[in-house]
């Protein structure tokens, strides 16, 4: 039977029943009348509670670890060091996941788990934390990324050699990697440009920020079967992450997601779940460890901190000519930053000729980083939507305009390859033009700022099984996580393909065991590759149910037409018969064939890039530095919005993240290398009070590939965020900063030489 | 380890007794030894307002309240928030119909937070709202919607 892959069916012209409305979300119940369980809001009997111990300095060789004395406290029935692991290589993938779960030869940063216990109770664990003695040596460290590839910098890794500049040097470095991503021929660009701007931009790690602290149940069964209940956004990837670092065959590893309190990309690699795994295999109990906030923090990826020189150059009618770039990736003490996101995307939605970027992926003394909504794109796009703006006013050109000139349109082949088919790009920024945000004149004392991104937007390997039951219901089962409400969208997607009523749909998160490999749920994917293999999975139980139809009839297979739920004959030539409704048919399976089911396993491809512009109003305050969000707009293609509530709630999420990143939000390390603000009330990220209402545009230029026409929602809102409200602080400062986040003393710095430059327009 | 105490209190106006040591925090007895889940600890340092409950009344972080301090007190927590069969408080009404909620973690807190608000003012400007809502963190919805659903409820309940 031919797949959706081949076929997708989409019809501009379709009249669709379900798709496009907003009904209630199926988990919403559960979720306002406190229901729902969470990762921490599970018990088994007998279980009991882990504890982690970590590291308190940032780099320090581990001599020895004396466990005796904890394992003598009374109620203490398991501690584990590095030794219950085994061992696996350093420098290779199980080897890097097995250090960064619990440390081996180093601690690596602060936080770092050196050890861990399991008792009876929490208090017995935290006293037996304190029991055990770690002997540190401890040595320099360095964070920031720059420091970190400088010749004479802490070595994190004596093996370390830096892939793409193999037989330059061989000594140890810092940098896992150097990448060259290029096109044309940018000499020749910037020889053809009448204005270049060449500027130097950074960022400070930033934290995913979801209120859920990580949290997982273990049981190791006496036959060496594990399961495994925990907060994930990826419980195949779990599973086979945890199948290579200990060593279990996966199919004694079963995961079941519990419902998940927010990831934005930091719950797609475990920490708690391996310790609570060997914790439950050496005392013979299932295991609970939840992670405290400040664990949260200290211990699980925050983004890349970033560095970044950034060149471009136009010509004076507008168009772009070339554009340079070397870009730095702090990636904590392992590889793993996805920084390879950002030369492919920072200028990607113009269509540029020649282009130029050498990225560094280097390792410091900070955790290992983990990924967050585009990972390594926004803190990069913050600096090109910079120049971006700066180019259109040096060469008097409206910013929008200077957008549109350069815009990439169907037809356009990327840097990464790929050639485009409709995309909205234009659209976007014509709906922007039109928006009342951006024809409202700007208010006194305020600036304004507008920025645009782009994500690829991504499909991946997906299975999920579709189920019809007698009475004409339906249940579905994913193995993708449900991180705003995929539920929903997914369960329209199949009400509308089986013509009945969203109600009669219910999806359902299944363990690992239950169906085949499923990609982490990140990317703006889920909803994409979902509902590709749930449309499929429905139009293989449709020809399943015209085909009974035409037995129960008599008649072929072709005489049975399947219309709004029900089977009908195609025409009058076939005959007089009654409709039969998908529970009619699934009432007599008995005298036919049996159960009516669908399934489908894709590698979907076929995700349409995304593109969002944001209009920013802010107001300076010159005497504290700090800025206030007056008004803030979101013009996005999304291809076809499945729920368009939900599409404006994700949009409005992550612009807002956005905002904490650009004005807030960052690690601060002191001199010895720890984290000085590892707590809410230090890491300020934002809250009701600090934001206005998100005005939200949604623009659907429909990709032909996906059924419906959908592109993905969830990373793009973020790209042009803290571009956008830098190009606004820059519009009333005068000065446009260039360091992430624009907190109010280095805002105050730069007030202070607008002033003295006398462009200061506050 | 320091001797248990025994404590009599009203959660959702139902009587509970437990034994709590004196170092346990309210949420932590709710969650652990009541099985009142619905309560969520994002922070357990008072900064995050997931755990968010009243006693007699007073909106509360529960993390910051100790599990010995309660005696005799009434607690209500988000289990209570609806009535029987789900006869939903218009809050939750409204936070389903607007999607006031999205993972849903911090749902509870800002829900009886909300309640609270409502029941001292029940018709806030969105800045009251967006001040009295300032103590509970939401990482998913930008708080746009959070608020129009609050808003919403108000509406709602002063209209009878």
């Amino acid at each position: 039977m031919a797949t959706i892959l081949e076929e997708s069916g989409f019809d501009a012209s379709a009249d669709l029943k379900v798709v496009g409305t907003n009904p209630i979300k199926h988990d919403g119940l559960d979720k306002v009348t406190g229901r729902a369980k969470f990762g921490a809001d599970a018990f088994l009997p007998g279980m009991l509670i882990g504890k982690i111990l970590r590291s308190p300095h940032a780099h320090a060789n581990i001599k020895s670890i004396d466990t005796s004395k904890a394992e003598a406290l009374p109620g203490v029935k398991a501690v584990i060091t590095s030794a219950d692991f085994p061992e696996k290589a350093q420098g290779t993938g199980p080897g890097d996941m097995s250090r960064n779960a619990m440390a081996r030869e180093k601690a690596l940063y602060d936080g770092h788990p050196v050890a861990a216990v399991a008792a009876t109770s929490e208090n017995i664990a935290k006293h037996a934390l304190k029991l055990i003695e770690v002997e540190y040596e401890v040595l320099p460290h360095v964070i920031d990324p720059v420091e970190a590839m400088k010749d004479g910098a802490p070595i994190l890794h004596d093996y370390l050699r830096t892939k793409g500049m193999e037989g330059v040097e061989d000594k140890p470095t810092n940098i896992t990697e150097r990448m060259v991503t290029e096109s044309g021929d940018v000499k020749t660009g910037f020889e053809e440009a009448d204005e270049i701007i060449d500027k130097e931009f950074d960022s400070k790690p930033m934290h995913q920020g979801y209120i859920e602290p990580q949290a997982t149940i273990v049981d190791y069964s006496e036959d060496g079967q594990v399961e495994i209940w925990c907060c994930t956004q990826a419980p195949f990837v779990y599973r086979d992450r945890l199948s290579a670092v200990l060593d279990i065959d996966c199919n004694k590893i079963n995961i079941q997601q519990s419902e998940l309190g927010g990831g934005f990309g930091g719950k797609t690699g475990f920490y708690g779940e391996p310790l609570a795994t060997l914790l439950s295999k050496k005392s013979s109990r299932p295991v609970k460890i939840t992670l405290t906030r400040g664990e949260v923090f200290r211990g699980t990826g925050p983004v890349s901190g970033t560095s970044s020189k950034i060149k471009m150059g136009c010509t004076k009618e507008g168009k772009i000519t070339a554009a340079q770039a070397e870009l730095v990736f702090q990636t904590g003490p392992y590889t793993g930053s996805m920084y390879f996101n950002a030369p492919n995307a920072m200028f990607t939605r113009y269509a540029l000729e020649n282009i130029h970027v050498v990225s560094y992926e280097v390792v410091s003394n900070r955790p290992k980083v983990n990924a967050f909504r585009a990972p390594c794109v926004p803190q990069i796009v913050f600096g090109v939507e910079g120049i971006i703006d700066e180019l259109a006013r040096k060469i008097g050109m409206d910013p929008i305009e200077f957008r549109l000139k350069n815009a990439a349109k169907e037809g356009h082949t990327t840097i990464y390859g790929d050639t485009w088919g409709p995309v909205g790009f234009v659209e976007t920024l014509e709906a922007a033009k039109k928006s009342d945000h951006y024809l409202a004149p700007v208010k006194p004392g305020e600036g304004r700022g507008l920025a645009a991104g782009f994500w690829f937007n991504r499909g991946g390997e997906t299975a999920a099984s579709l189920n019809l039951a007698p009475d004409g219901t339906v249940t579905i089962a994913v193995g993708t996580a449900d991180v705003a409400g995929s539920r929903i969208s997914i369960s329209m997607m199949a009400a509308e393909e089986l013509g009945i009523p969203v109600d009669q749909v219910r999806v359902k998160m299944a363990d690992t065991n239950s169906l085949g490999f499923n990609r982490v749920t990140a990317g703006s994917r889920t909803t994409y590759s979902v509902g590709m293999v749930i449309v499929d999975s429905a139009r293989k139980c449709i020809a399943e149910l015209r085909r009974r139809a035409a037995g129960i009839w008599d008649v072929p297979e072709d005489g049975v037409v399947f219309e709004e739920g029900k089977c009908r004959p195609a025409s009058s030539n076939v005959g007089e018969f009654e409709p039969l409704s998908i529970s009619d048919l699934c009432k007599q399976t008995t005298m036919s064939d049996g159960p009516i089911c669908g399934h489908s396993e894709m590698n979907v491809t076929g995700a349409g890039p995304g593109f969002g512009v944001h209009i920013v109003d802010v107001k300076v305050d010159d005497k504290t530095g700090r800025v206030d969000v007056t008004r803030y707009t979101v013009i996005q293609d999304c291809g076809k919005a499945i729920h368009p509530q939900q599409v404006e709630g994700q949009i409005q999420g992550g612009a807002i993240q956005g905002v904490g990143w650009a004005l807030n939000e960052e690690y601060i390390y002191n001199e010895k290398g720890c984290l000085d603000n590892p707590t809410f009330l230090d890491y300020r990220m934002p809250v009701a009070s600090d934001v206005p209402m998100v005005e939200t545009d949604i623009v659907e230029v429909p990709n032909p590939k996906h059924p419906f026409g959908l592109r993905g929602v969830g990373e793009v809102p973020v790209v042009p965020t803290m571009a956008a409200v830098g190009n606004a602080i820059g519009d009333v400062v005068g000065i446009r900063p260039q360091s992430l986040p624009m907190s109010p003393p280095k805002l105050l710095e730069i007030i202070e030489h607008a002033k003295a430059e006398g462009v200061y327009k506050g | 380890m320091a001797k248990k105490a025994h404590i009599t209190t009203t959660v959702n106006g139902d009587e509970y007794e437990f034994l709590c040591d004196p170092s346990q925090t309210l949420v932590d007895v709710l969650r652990n030894e009541l099985e009142l889940t619905g309560t969520k600890e994002g922070c357990s340092t008072g900064d995050c307002g997931a755990c968010s409950v009243t006693i007699n009344g007073d909106l509360v972080c529960s993390c910051l309240v100790l599990g010995v301090e309660v005696e005799g007190k009434e607690i209500e927590t988000i289990e209570g928030m609806a009535g029987p069969e789900d006869d939903l408080h218009p809050l939750q009404q409204k936070f389903l119909e607007i999607n006031g909620l999205q993972c849903g973690i911090c749902t509870p807190g800002i829900l009886v937070a909300a309640k609270s608000l409502l029941e001292r003012n029940s018709d806030p400007t969105e800045t009251e709202i967006r001040y009295w809502l300032a103590g509970n963190l939401c990482r998913c919805t930008g708080y746009d919607k959070i608020i129009r659903s609050v808003q919403a409820a108000a509406e709602e309940i002063r209209e009878g």
